[in-house]
Parts: structure tokens; C-alpha cells; sequence
């Protein structure tokens, strides 16, 4: 794959040391040092030529496939069936595009995707919001045993559990329901967002509650008032990443749903993309790219976030 | 009710002259129920979700429950028959000796890419490493599934960007090779593409732990003449083990329990050639009808995976000492 771009690293300046470590003359221990530290940097300066190179290969493999993606989204049909692969867009073309959008469905799948997803999230988001209050600001009996619990539910098998949440969805006749499969997310998504909250909550000072309630404000109003506003980028990071997880998911959404065609996620019908496109590469990825570009989206935002490390959340994207 | 707010640890522990504070205006009877009441819609969507499925799961397990079951009720007690079909199915046996392969190859692949890219952004200049770093949440943050439509499409047989470079390369036998067709290919680019998503999420992970340490540290170990090799036995990997053993763990969860992008790609085909303990208890249950012997499979799963759990939890323990 390293020869898909033209982008080959050679950064000149990695290459300036020699004439430097050897101008200093003299001889003494001071030197010395200084000559073996001038050798050492200018060891260091080549060892980094290689970490270049590494860098760039790995971000290559990251982000090529993405890049492929999109980049056939946009190509003419002529370009994707080409015996050589076009690799830098010539000519660009929207048609594709239209192909996806105009496939049968295509909007009701988004729009159920987007109403499980945002009702599975909220859902979570308030009760989440509730249990991590009490876990983190409050002493009872069970707090532990309960924290126990989220953090099993935070590694579930989900997919071990296909089958008797199935069977117990034909039993309450919740099949093929849009709400049923609205509950399954609002449960993947909570544990994790409980987690998150209270780290989130822990690291907000309680004297500032406190004060507020010396000043006369109930625990309620103490709360709202003061500790929300300051938990918001939390709720925000948290609520994001349990909309990539439901936006996602592909088990259920295709274990469940089965003669209501019209109640499909978009996985779901992307799974099935050579049945609607067949060979049609072009739109495949167009449709692809369109299912991607909100979690892209999200995850740009997010980056910073992401890569200060949500260590303790535990998120697979 | 023993509620009371948890308030400066300090201020709980020794009994001191009572502040003032403004008493709750709720009666205490109640305000000791607050706690219970935030977390029982929690509780209660466990409860339904969770352990309900889990303990259905066992139950139909034991029962006889096909197709006839399923529609009209009334399942039989089976006892041990569903076990003892499906152990003593030579079948079963080769899908559990695949999910392990499937486990080992994934996770050693993912663990090993991913300390080395963690240690690589350790070294890298600040640019470069923002730049690295944006390529990897790329990565990490494609779905699922639209990751399966890209490297099927990378894989194409026809005009598949993988089997133009490979021809380029020099590898003739590529030409025009249809990756799908064959078991050990696709379960090769499954691999790959499972790795793909998942080293991301280890490597910036991992990265995040290294960087906790500070620079000084390993300032004044190189100039007390430490070498590389001995920073890294010394300094590098005590620091790391910890984070390491929770990813490792979260890491075989997840690929052990991997199911929609083998799905999506190859339904466990061809031949079954990467049906794995999920995959295999879904085929059951959709194909044969064979509720209660998914059932069993799913158990079976589970049992495996708790001994996972277990080493999750004794570390994450380890780890939330403040819980």
C-alpha cells in the first residue's frame, strides 16, 4: 500500500549533524563529553529518518482505506474500472451519490438509524446522569455492589445474548419494534456513560455544592445550578461516544428487525449492499461515506478528548 | 437508610462539632431513599436487559426449543441433552479451536502493532505526532460496517486496489485473485480488518500511560548511563503493565466475541471457514432453528468469556483503588 501516494518522507534537515560534531576539537574530559554528545546527537538525528518513515507508513495504512473510500465515492465510473487504479482525483462527480441517496429507502433507514440512536442516547444520557449523582456524591448501602454491576454490564457479551433477547422480544411482542431496539441501545450505551459521568462528577469539587447550599439552595437547585453546568462537556463527550456505539451497531439492529424491511438501520442495509448496488462500487462507497460522515464528524470534534486518553471509559468506536 | 451525603472524606471520618448547614428539607426517611431512586431505572434496565436474557439463555439451554417451541410455548426439560449434542459435535470442537486462533492471532497482532506505534508517538516530533495521531481516530472512529464495504471493495477480485499492487510488486499469482473465495484469504482479511480498527483505540491508549511519565525521569536515567534496552525493562514497561493488562483484556473480549464484521463480510463462510463461537451460535439459531442448542453455544461462550472477566475486574481493581 506504501506505494499508493506519491508522498515519500526525506525531511532535509534530519541530515545536518556531521560537520557540526566534528568542529569541536580540544582535548580534557569536557571535550570529550561534548564530542561524544555531539556523536550522540547526530545518532539520534539519523535514528530519526527511519521513525520518520515508520510514522508515515502507519499513517498511511490508518488512513488510506478511508481515503479510498472516499475518494471512489467521487470518481467517475470510468476512473473506478480502470486497469490502473486512479489514485489522485482528476475529475470528481456527485453521481454516485445521487445513486446512494436515491436508492430505495435510503432516507427511512437514516431516519430510523437516527431516531434509535438519539432515543437509545437521551435515554441513557438522563438515567446515566441520575445513577452516577448517586454513586459519586452519596453513601448507601449496595454502592459498591452496584458499581460492580456497571462495570459488568460495561463488558457484556451482547453478542452472546442474540438469541434469548430474541426469543424474549417475539414473547413481548417487541419484534420488529424500533422501541425495542431504542431499549437495547439506551442499555449498551449506559454503563459506559455511568462510568464516564462519575469520573466526570469525582473531578468536580463537592464544596462547590456545598457552598451553594450553605447559601440556601436545596440539593436539587445545588445541583442544577451549579455541578450541571459544569458536567456539561462531559455529558457532551459521553453522549457523542454512545452515539457512535448505537450509530454502529449491527447485531441487533439485524437480528431483530426481520419482516419489517421499511425498519432497517443503515448497517443493516449496508451490509446488504450488493443486493441494492450489486457491482456498482461507486455508489457502495458513496453510500458508505454518507453512513461514515457523521461518526467522522463526531470524531473529529472529539479528537482532543480522544487522544487525552479515555482510558477509564473504555470505547470502541 | 444509612444515606447520608458524602461529603469531604476528611470531614466524615472524625466525629466533629456538627456544621451549620441548612437541615434537608426533605424528611430524612426519604431523603435516605434518594440514592435507591436515582439508580433503580439503572437497575431496573439491567434487570430486563441483562440478567433476564442471561438467565433465559441458561434456561432454554436446558429445555428442547425449536421451531414448534418458539411459536406455540411449552418447551420440554431437556437436561444435559443440549450439552452433550453439541460437545459431542466435532463441528463444535473445530469452531472453538478457530475462535481461539481467531483470538490469538487477532489479539498478538494488535497488541504488538500497538505498543509499537504507542512508543513510536512517544518519539515523535509534536507535528508529526498530532498528524500520526488524527490518522488513528480516523481509523478508529470509520463504523463498523462501512469498514466491511471499503475492504471489500480493496479486495476485489477485478479491481481491487490490494491485488493491483500485489501484481506491481511482483506477485503474478495475484492477478485478478478472488480473496473471498477462499478460506484462508478471507479469514486473512478479516484479520486485517479487525486489527485495523482495533489498534488504534490499544495505541493511543497505551500512548496516554507512557506519557504519564514524566520526561525528567528518563532524562536523568540516560544520564546515569542506563541504555535503551534497560530504560525500556526499567522504567517503560513497569509503567505500561498495568494499562497494558486492561487493554489485553478489553482487546480479547472484544475480538473473541466479534460479530458484524465476520458477518457482514463472509457470514462465516466460505466453507465456515471463519465461523467463530458467535457466528456459530447465530447459525443455529437462524438457520437451523435449533433455539436451545444456540442457547447451550451462547452459555459455553460466556463461561469463556468470564474467565477473561476475570482478570479484567482483578486489574481494574487494582487500578479504581479509590472505588
Amino acid at each position: 500500500m506504501s506505494a499508493a501516494t506519491g508522498t515519500r518522507p526525506g525531511r532535509p534537515h534530519t541530515l545536518t549533524g556531521p560537520g557540526a560534531a566534528a568542529a569541536h576539537g580540544g582535548t580534557g574530559r569536557k571535550a570529550q563529553a561534548k564530542r561524544r554528545h555531539g556523536r550522540v546527537r547526530l545518532r539520534r538525528r539519523l535514528r530519526r529518518l527511519p521513525l520518520t518513515v515508520t510514522a508515515l507508513v502507519v499513517l498511511l495504512c490508518s488512513v488510506f482505506p478511508v481515503y479510498w473510500m472516499v475518494l471512489t465515492a467521487f470518481k467517475p465510473t470510468g476512473d473506478i474500472q480502470s486497469e490502473t487504479p486512479v489514485f489522485l482525483p482528476t475529475s470528481l462527480t456527485l453521481e454516485h451519490f445521487s445513486t446512494a441517496v436515491r436508492a430505495d429507502g435510503f432516507w427511512i433507514f437514516w431516519r430510523n438509524s437516527l431516531t434509535v440512536t438519539l432515543g437509545g442516547v437521551l435515554l441513557a444520557l438522563i438515567v446515566a446522569v441520575g445513577a452516577a449523582f448517586a454513586v459519586a456524591r452519596m453513601r448507601w448501602k449496595g454502592r459498591r455492589g452496584f458499581l460492580l454491576m456497571v462495570f459488568i454490564a460495561q463488558v457484556a457479551p451482547w453478542e452472546a445474548m442474540l438469541i434469548p433477547i430474541y426469543i424474549i422480544s417475539r414473547d413481548t411482542g417487541m419484534l420488529d419494534r424500533l422501541s425495542m431496539l431504542t431499549l437495547i441501545y439506551f442499555m449498551i450505551t449506559l454503563p459506559f456513560t455511568i462510568v464516564t459521568l462519575r469520573s466526570f462528577l469525582t473531578g468536580i469539587p463537592v464544596e462547590l455544592e456545598e457552598a451553594a447550599r450553605v447559601d440556601g439552595c436545596t440539593r436539587a437547585q445545588a445541583f442544577r445550578r451549579v455541578t450541571f453546568p459544569l458536567l456539561a462537556p462531559g455529558l457532551l463527550a459521553t453522549s457523542l461516544f454512545g452515539f457512535i456505539t448505537a450509530w454502529n451497531e449491527f447485531a441487533f439492529a439485524n437480528m431483530l428487525i426481520i419482516k419489517n424491511q421499511d425498519d432497517r438501520t443503515l448497517p443493516v442495509w449496508l451490509s446488504s449492499f450488493s443486493n441494492v448496488f450489486g457491482t456498482d462500487w461507486g455508489a457502495t462507497m458513496a453510500a458508505s461515506t454518507l453512513f461514515a460522515l457523521p461518526v467522522l464528524i463526531l470524531f473529529l470534534v472529539l479528537q482532543k478528548r480522544v487522544a487525552t486518553g479515555m482510558t477509564g471509559g473504555a470505547v470502541k468506536g | 437508610m444509612t444515606a447520608t451525603v458524602r461529603k469531604n472524606p476528611v470531614v466524615e471520618s472524625p466525629p466533629r462539632p456538627p456544621r451549620r448547614r441548612p437541615l434537608p428539607s426533605v424528611p430524612r426517611r426519604i431523603a435516605g431513599l434518594w440514592p435507591y431512586l436515582l439508580v433503580a431505572p439503572t437497575v431496573l434496565g439491567a434487570a430486563f436487559l441483562l440478567a433476564y436474557p442471561v438467565l433465559r439463555n441458561l434456561l432454554i439451554s436446558f429445555q428442547y426449543f425449536g421451531m414448534r417451541e418458539l411459536i406455540r410455548g411449552g418447551a420440554g426439560f431437556a437436561g444435559w441433552d443440549n450439552y452433550r449434542e453439541i460437545l459431542g459435535d466435532t463441528e463444535f470442537w473445530e469452531v472453538v479451536r478457530r475462535t481461539f486462533v481467531w483470538t490469538a492471532v487477532n489479539v498478538v497482532l494488535i497488541m504488538v502493532l500497538a505498543t509499537l506505534v504507542a512508543l513510536m508517538l512517544q518519539r515523535l516530533g509534536r507535528r508529526m505526532r498530532m498528524l500520526v495521531m488524527s490518522g488513528l481516530v480516523l481509523a478508529w472512529a470509520t463504523p463498523h460496517i462501512a469498514a466491511t464495504t471499503v475492504f471489500q471493495w480493496l479486495f476485489q477480485s477485478q479491481m481491487g486496489v490490494v491485488n493491483w499492487v500485489l501484481v506491481r510488486i511482483g506477485f503474478d499469482s495475484f492477478e485478478g485473485y478472488t480473496w473471498f473465495a477462499h478460506g484462508n484469504s478471507t479469514f486473512a482479511i478479516l484479520v486485517v480488518l479487525v486489527v485495523w480498527q482495533s489498534v488504534p483505540f490499544a495505541a493511543i491508549t497505551l500512548h496516554a500511560a507512557l506519557v504519564t511519565v514524566p520526561e525528567e525521569i528518563y532524562e536523568s536515567a540516560r544520564t546515569e548511563g542506563a541504555s535503551a534496552a534497560r530504560i525500556f525493562r526499567s522504567l517503560t514497561l513497569p509503567m505500561l503493565r498495568p494499562i497494558f493488562g486492561l487493554v489485553l483484556c478489553l482487546e480479547v473480549i472484544w475480538v473473541f466475541r466479534c460479530f458484524a464484521q465476520i458477518w457482514a463480510v463472509s457470514q462465516g463462510g466460505p466453507n465456515g471457514a471463519t465461523t467463530t463461537l458467535p457466528v456459530y451460535a447465530f447459525q443455529v439459531a437462524q438457520s437451523l432453528h435449533r433455539y436451545d442448542l444456540a442457547a447451550a453455544a451462547s452459555t459455553i461462550t460466556v463461561l469463556l468469556l468470564v474467565t477473561v472477566l476475570i482478570a479484567y475486574f482483578r486489574q481494574m481493581y487494582k487500578q479504581e483503588a479509590e472505588l
